[in-house]
């Protein structure tokens, strides 16, 4: 009875397999999108909406979130990608140097950014410790959270908005990356991406979570007691998206990429907490942000923030970074 | 006699806070919010397919690690061949493997760069699918049906299978019908371990699943991705759907090895 | 009688063949890609801080885990067979339970349970003693169902002479009982002891995985397979595989000459 039990099984799942397989094989054109960790509730209405066009009638959009850093990895090891949309560049740029990305894939208006958003503070209702500003969070007692920057995207602008920040108070580059250490000592925990680390923050631990304003506001639709400030000193968020070269092939992927950059989609990204690019998007008072006093961007050399090719070799190299010394104390 | 009840009450107390608090709370949890949620959280279809996932992938490692596990066993109990030894031991270290070495090492072997990358130029796809998700499946749950067969057939002894061959049947003959009969709870039991570990495997394809919705997600991946995006009650009902499938293996345990206690 | 024989080698021979597909090809991928960058980076890899403070705790909580387990594993498994109750078929059944549950699962579980939120005002998420309590329950089955057999086989005569004696029961169990438990216990702490070095999904969430203090090695594996340093995860990865195989040889070889010595 067992044997024939263990040889019919699988034959019949082989069987199902099959009727599965052919069934899913249908006339749509399938294009994958591989993205990092919090833009999911923004890609679960975008996606059905551009599948909704008479550009997306035939398109079925896989989906795949995870850390940046790792998602990237994830591609240059083989997962198929037709679309990438990541946290930061340097995570495309790796991609570039694998010969997945096309190395123009930053040559349009917007040089291949989506979104933008602000670094931000989360604390809990009511900001009972009373975090304000950044030396707020390296007082002593202070549990911090913030990502593993060797795996998230999130966690390395955290890190470039913190250093930033102390750079535009006018400390020297040194005393900037002495007060990166103090802010370690105050993390006790390192998930591995953003979306993670909004988990961790959310079920109790920490005082402070240092995350993406879209993610913030993503937290408090999520029902979690947590309120958000956006720092006097903060960095310009920048989201890139690319075709990768499979991607390239499909006029349909190219469309999906255009419509990114559509008001709708736009409006989207902005319905979920992300600051629109499209200036007429951004101009309309439902998604009118607050500018922060002090906003800077990677770029802003006079804070020496020379771009991400230079900060992600000098802060994040995982044998020689500036991080390496500093989370390794 | 204190001693007695003082020795009860620890282990039975040991044993509440550790396993049944935690396995009551899954439930509680899942349906705290009344039975339609938890219901939506895993008919939706995110989930049936990851549910699916699971189920595909246990139905094709089990079958196969008990198809070559009882043909290792007997290979390795009846009959003496050079490297006998080392079959053994190679068979038993997937349970010193931490399962996300097992990933690292499919994720070595075949993605960009490893020795068997040229599949996927060729377009067979092994990591990031349902193909190297059953490898890393197959290769840690491979031990149990070997491991379970092994002290039976040593212990059943030959005299049968013996009698059998001098009397002129066949080997697959004396295989079905006096072997087989001879390991059959010992298959059974090695099956249930085979396929609760199959069903609960996590760290091996969490490194070489890729994540991709509706397509690489199986329910323990799923129960993760929910419990990370907030959504605590999929998280949870996703869990229980695991934790009934436990228990019915569980049972299952209980069936073919219904002697452990007095 | 020749062709059976053909027919029993040909099925080894492809048996032998999955198993080497399975088992040994990735496997040799995984330590050749370790060396592949030569030995001394092999050795930086291994040495580095983080990766050596995992290694450690990995061992460490292994270990003392795996003694636990022998202490309470018995002490279950002694009133599993020797008492009754009611309701004892059911908590029999149940310890087999951290075995078919997925690791998620039941780390979701304990981080709602003794994590910030949980409901009995106990927090061990973050901490060592969160790491300490996963392992437990994942490491629960292995003693207990090891010694279980052996003690239903055990012939109660020499027990009742030592007692009839006027032996005491600590005396009794301790010089009689035990000796006889002690290769299944350690075979049940062998196992315990693999299971606890190689666990993720129980540990990944509630042990907060900070560097130096409660992240474990096949946490570092894998945060160094996200990283895109594939070759510092597979030094690890083999080291820690060759330490863990040392200890079961040890238990092994231990359990070997205590039984022979019995005999």
């Amino acid at each position: 009875m067992r044997r024939i039990s263990v040889t019919f099984l699988p034959l019949a799942f082989l069987a199902a397999v099959i009727v599965v397989g052919a069934h899913a094989a249908g006339a749509k054109t399938t294009l994958s999108l591989v993205a990092y960790s919090t833009p999911k509730d923004a890609y679960a209405k975008i996606v059905p909406t551009f599948e909704s066009t008479p550009a997306g009638k035939d398109v079925a959009l896989t989906q795949s979130y995870g850390a940046s850093g790792d998602q990237a990895r994830a591609v240059a090891a083989g997962l198929s990608a037709d679309i990438v949309a990541l946290s930061l560049e340097p995570d495309v740029t790796t991609l570039v140097k694998k010969g997945l990305v096309p190395s123009n894939w930053d040559k349009n208006r917007y040089h291949g950014i989506v979104t933008d958003s602000v670094v931000v503070f989360v604390v809990r209702d009511g900001n009972p410790k009373s975090i304000h500003t950044w030396a707020d969070l390296t007082k002593n007692g202070i549990q911090v959270v913030t990502p593993n920057p060797f795996t998230s995207g999130g966690a390395r602008w955290n890190v470039m908005a913190a250093y930033g920040a102390q750079r535009a108070q006018g400390k020297s580059d040194k005393q900037a990356i002495d007060y990166l250490k103090k802010l370690f000592k105050n993390v006790p925990v390192l998930p591995k991406s953003a979306r993670e680390a909004t988990q961790v923050f959310a079920s109790g631990k920490g005082d402070v979570l240092l995350t993406y304003e879209n993610e913030a506001i993503y937290a408090n639709k999520k029902g979690v007691h947590t309120e958000y400030l956006v720092p006097k000193q903060t960095i310009l968020i920048q989201n890139p998206v690319a075709l990768t070269k499979s991607g390239l092939k499909h006029s349909e992927a190219k469309a999906f990429l255009k419509f990114l950059w559509s008001s709708k989609a736009q409006k989207l990204y902005g319905d979920t907490g992300y600051r629109p690019v499209l200036k007429s998007v951004a101009k309309s008072p439902k998604y009118n942000y607050k500018t922060p006093k002090s906003l800077f961007t990677i770029d802003s050399k006079s804070l020496g923030l020379r771009g991400w090719k230079s900060v992600q070799y000098r802060f994040f190299d995982h044998n020689n970074g500036v991080m390496v010394k500093v989370i390794g104390h | 006699m204190i001693a007695r009840y003082a020795l009860r009450l620890g282990a039975l107390g040991y044993l509440a806070l550790l396993l049944l608090v935690p396995v009551g709370l899954v439930f509680y949890r899942t349906f705290e919010h009344g039975f339609h949620p938890a219901w939506a959280a895993v008919t939706n279809p995110q989930a049936q397919h990851a549910l699916w996932m699971t189920l595909i992938i246990a139905g094709i490692a089990v079958p196969l690690n008990t198809l070559f596990g009882v043909v290792l066993a007997i290979a390795l109990v009846r009959h003496r061949f050079p490297g006998r030894g080392l079959v053994n031991a190679i068979v038993d270290l997937p349970l010193a493997l931490s399962p996300v070495v097992v990933g690292l090492a499919l994720y070595l072997l075949y993605g960009t760069g490893g020795w068997l990358n040229t599949l996927s130029q060729h377009g067979i796809k092994i990591l990031f699918s349902l193909t190297g998700m059953t490898l890393a499946t197959i290769f840690i749950s491979l031990p149990f049906v070997v491991r379970e067969v092994v002290p039976v057939l040593r212990e059943v002894g030959t005299d049968q299978e013996q009698a059998a061959e001098t009397l002129g049947a066949a080997a697959f003959t004396t295989f079905r019908r006096i072997t087989l009969p001879a390991i059959r709870w010992a298959v059974g039991y090695g099956v249930v371990l085979t396929t609760a570990r199959a069903i609960g495997e996590f760290g091996a394809v969490s490194v070489v699943s890729g994540r991709i919705e509706g397509k690489t997600e199986t329910l323990p991946l799923y129960v993760q991705s929910q419990f990370e995006g907030f959504n605590t009650t999929g998280a949870f009902a996703a869990s229980v759907l695991l934790a009934l499938i436990a228990l019915i293996t569980v049972l299952g345990m209980r069936l073919f090895r219904p002697t452990e206690e007095a | 009688m020749v062709s059976g024989r053909a027919g029993g080698a040909l099925a080894r021979g492809i048996a032998v063949c999955y198993l080497s597909l399975i088992v040994l090809v990735p496997l040799a991928a995984l330590i050749w890609s370790s060396r592949a960058n030569g030995m001394h980076t092999f050795w930086a890899e291994v040495t580095k801080p983080e990766a050596s403070a995992a290694l450690k705790l990995t061992l460490g909580a292994a270990l003392l885990v795996a003694t636990f387990n022998a202490i309470t594993g018995t002490a279950i498994a002694w009133v599993l067979v020797r008492d009754s109750f009611p309701g004892k078929a059911a908590v029999n059944a149940v310890i087999d339970l951290p075995f078919a549950l997925p690791t998620i699962v039941a780390g979701l579980v304990l981080l709602e349970l003794y994590g910030p939120n949980g409901p009995f005002g106990v927090n061990v998420a973050f901490q060592r003693t969160g790491l300490v309590l996963a392992l437990l329950f994942v490491t629960l089955p292995f003693v207990v169902r090891a010694v279980q057999p052996v003690l239903l086989e055990l012939d109660r005569d020499m027990e009742e002479a030592a007692e009839s004696l006027g032996a005491g029961r600590m005396a009794t169990f301790r010089r009689i009982v035990f000796p006889n438990l002690l290769p299944a216990i350690l075979s049940g702490v062998a196992l315990a002891f693999a299971r606890a070095v190689g666990e993720f999904g129980a540990v990944v969430l509630i042990s907060g995985n900070v560097p130096f203090k409660t992240e474990v090695s096949s946490v570092y594996i894998a945060g160094q397979i996200e990283s895109d340093n594939p070759a510092g995860a597979a030094a690890v990865s083999v080291v820690l595989l060759l330490i863990s195989l040392g200890v079961l040889l040890l238990i092994g070889a231990f359990r070997h000459w205590r039984t022979r010595h019995d005999r």
